[in-house]
């Protein structure tokens, strides 16, 4: 099976024997036909309408902001349904420094997000902490509350590097199971029990 | 300046005097309420430019930076310590001038100092269960006292206030932050009209606001903890990364502040491309706020428009810098590289073409009726009052109040220059969009006077390799696109500097937001937030 987006070419993209093996393992389990048609046909659907969360907290965001703007314009990959409500969106874009503070709100929106969520982490602040690692009270990364599912480096990542990174994202649930099988929530709950509420330290 | 040190002589006998690029004066802690009203009613320093929370180790203390508007823009310093490190305690200072009610806050935060007869003593920046003062030069930074917390924290509903009473003995005294029985609706921190991560607590009285509360710290990232372990051009890229709407000004700040301590000649050729940097930096900013104005109103087709012309600016940056955003330009000495060859063209693009464009603006957005409406006399700030807040920039500009640092304190080449300093006598909301609109204009005409004159020559100086700055301390201010940023930096001759302040124009407009909201509807909350045009990495730093 192929993972397709649309005018690229899998040798565009980095990271494909991640893809590969999600794909072997979809295959393990042996598709049933009818199923198989279905999740792709839905897949296709929902990789093609992914409603992001935004939540920007410094720099990054303005960075996404021009995504929005005319001349990058995310429409054109079906993104560009910016949602303010954890309920009404797909996935999570993290954009900025997560600090002490923020790191209760941003694990609560997580929370609140309809299954089947995913998270990206856009910038060096969300996914390392990045210039501020060292600081009393920035979060080094976000993948320490939150199950990240993209990286996007960069300070800031420019618009193409985000459409990079929402790309991935679309290649991945492309290759996700929406009936049936789906083992993501079991993944999410694994690691909410790995990285409980009231954490001492890390 | 001796015919001021002579007066304070007079008023406070026993106060210190240090000379200094700008007259230092150490005042004891008693002293200090009754010097600060003679200074301020006196003496005429009528604006409060910077507060720094300092510990000097044997001695807590603050340093303040007071401005006189009527004397020419003269600026003093005074210092005020005390020893107790268990019980810190200074008198405040906010009755006087009201932008010390958030500053202080932020002392109270960073250093532990309590402000006698404050109003409102609680934590700014840090959660309100946060052990010890990260400030300090005894913090101790183990995680384990302060972990990554993943329970909410309680809304502080009340607060304190240590009251001195006519002996002189001071009483902690509780205050509750909203009345009773007041509704309080909940704006944030991830609101996406507030333009990024503030949260503000509303007491409304149907949709009137009566109270606005403001929670700042959704972003704080300790910028100034981190530049103490920092050598000199290690911290240049935190300024890029505070107001990153303000990056070069804000950078161009900074550098200016060591070169001064360090007794650089900046290159004649560095000088104009900074200050043409910081221009367009001006313009970019102005337009994206003009953008993101226009879309929380609605006008989704303004924030087009305005991210149009904006994209340009961006596509001179990245040419020359290297990146679209969090430029990292400005140098210790000059610039980092020289010019792209497309840069006058492209700049000389963008200077023609912006008058056409802001007409358009003007026609699909400042004309409209619901524009019109939900800004025309709303949000008042009177000039008095954007004095005594410190609200500078356009916000302050459309009090009709002059303080374009530019004008006041040139630095660089602003001297030079023929542009003039854009007032609006409307004292709302529109005023204050207005400034910013017209201000596009006079960065333009700036752009137009240097882009054929830009000298040739070096674009850096010759800098030591290893930067020490002698010990002393050094204040400077560059007009930003949002206001008077101030760097403050002590250094005691280490490689890394003892002290290091940034005071952003941005803290001092969201400390305006609850004067500014009172008696204006809900919905109105976010005009005015967006007309104050705030950026919260920059208040919150
Ligand atoms: S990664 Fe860089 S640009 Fe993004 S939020 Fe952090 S500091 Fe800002």
């Amino acid at each position: 099976m192929d993972v397709k987006i649309k005018s690229m070419k899998r040798e565009d993209f980095k990271d494909n024997e991640y893809i590969d093996k999600l794909v072997e393992e979809l295959n393990a389990t042996g598709a049933n036909v009818v199923v198989g048609k279905l999740d792709q046909l839905i897949n296709w659907g929902r990789a093609n309408s992914l409603w992001p969360l935004c939540f920007g907290t410094s720099c990054c965001a303005i960075e996404f902001m021009c995504l929005g703007a005319a001349r990058y314009d995310m429409a054109r990959f079906g993104f560009e349904v910016a949602r303010n409500s954890p309920r009404q969106a797909d996935y999570i874009m993290v954009q900025g420094t997560i600090v002490h503070r923020m790191a209760p709100v941003l694990r609560r929106l997580y929370e609140q997000l309809a299954e089947p969520k995913y998270v990206i982490a856009a910038g060096g602040c969300a996914v390392s902490g990045g210039p501020f690692k060292n600081s009393y009270c920035v979060l080094p990364g976000v993948d320490k509350i939150l199950p990240v599912d993209v990286y996007i480096p960069g300070c800031p990542p420019r618009p193409e590097a985000m459409f990079y990174g929402l790309m991935q994202l679309q290649r991945k649930i492309k290759v996700q199971r929406f009936f049936g099988g789906a083992n993501r929530k079991e993944k999410i709950q694994e690691f909410f029990a790995q990285h409980p509420e009231e954490k001492d330290k890390y | 300046m001796s015919d001021i040190k002579e007066r304070i002589r007079k008023i406070c006998p026993s106060a210190v005097f240090e000379d200094g690029e700008i007259l230092f004066v150490e005042v004891s802690e008693p002293e200090w309420y009754g010097f600060a009203k003679a200074l301020r009613d006196d003496l005429k320093f009528d604006l409060l430019s910077a507060v720094v929370g300092m510990d000097w180790k044997d001695s807590l203390g603050v340093v303040y930076y007071l401005t006189s508007t009527s004397r020419n823009w003269e600026m003093i310093v005074v210092k005020v310590a005390v020893a107790d490190r268990e019980n810190p305690m200074i008198h405040s200072v906010s009755d006087l001038w009201h932008v010390a009610n958030f500053q202080e806050r932020e002392v109270f935060d960073f250093y532990g100092i309590k402000f006698i007869n404050h109003p409102d003593m609680r934590r700014f920046f840090l959660r309100n269960d946060w052990v010890g003062y990260p400030l300090r030069k005894d913090y101790d930074a183990n995680p384990e006292i302060n972990p990554i917390r993943l329970t909410d924290e309680i809304n502080e509903d009340d607060s304190v206030s240590y009251v001195e009473d006519k002996d002189g003995k001071v009483k902690a005294v509780k205050k509750n932050v909203f009345e009773k029985e007041d509704y309080v609706v909940n704006i944030g921190p991830q609101h996406p009209s507030t333009h990024g991560v503030m949260r503000f607590r509303a007491a409304v009285d149907g949709e009137t606001v009566k109270k606005v509360d403001v929670v700042s710290g959704y972003i704080h990232r300790g910028i100034e903890k981190l530049s103490e372990g920092m050598t000199y051009p290690q911290i240049l890229h935190f300024t890029d990364r505070m107001d990153y709407m303000s990056a070069h000004q804000n950078r161009h700040c900074l550098c200016m502040c060591i070169e001064k301590a360090l007794g650089l000649e900046v290159p004649r050729r560095a000088q104009v491309i900074r200050v043409m940097m910081d221009e367009l930096m001006r313009i970019s900013s102005h337009l994206l706020s003009f953008g993101c104005t226009a879309m929380d109103l609605g006008a989704t087709t303004a924030f087009f428009y305005g991210f149009r012309e904006r994209e340009m600016v961006l596509d001179i940056f990245e040419k020359t810098c290297g990146a679209r955003m969090s430029m990292n330009y400005n140098v210790i000495g000059g610039v980092i590289a020289d010019l792209h060859p497309d840069f006058q063209k492209d700049v000389k693009a963008l200077i023609e073409i912006m008058p056409s464009r802001l007409k358009e603006y003007h026609k699909v957005f400042t004309g409209n009726v619901i524009a019109q409406n939900r800004m025309r006399n709303v949000g008042m700030l009177s000039k008095e009052d954007a004095v005594n807040y410190a609200i500078t920039g356009p916000s302050g500009r459309g009090s009709n109040w002059s303080c374009d640092c530019r004008k006041k304190h040139p630095y660089s080449i602003y001297a030079e220059l023929d542009f003039n300093e854009v007032l609006e006598d409307g004292c709302d909301s529109f005023a204050r969009y207005m400034v910013r609109m017209r201000e596009i204009e006079e960065s333009c005409k700036i752009l137009a006077q240097l882009v054929d004159q830009i000298p040739d020559g070096p674009i850096r100086a010759q800098v030591p390799k290893l930067i020490k700055l002698p010990e002393g301390r050094w204040y400077q201010q560059v007009e930003a696109s949002r206001g008077v940023f101030g760097v403050y930096i002590e250094s005691d001759g280490q490689k890394n500097p003892y002290r290091v302040h940034f005071q952003s124009p941005c803290f001092n407009l969201v400390g305006v937001m609850d004067l500014t909201c009172q008696g204006y509807m809900i919905a109105d909350l976010i005009t005015i937030g967006a007309a104050l045009d705030f950026v919260i990495p920059d208040i919150d730093r």
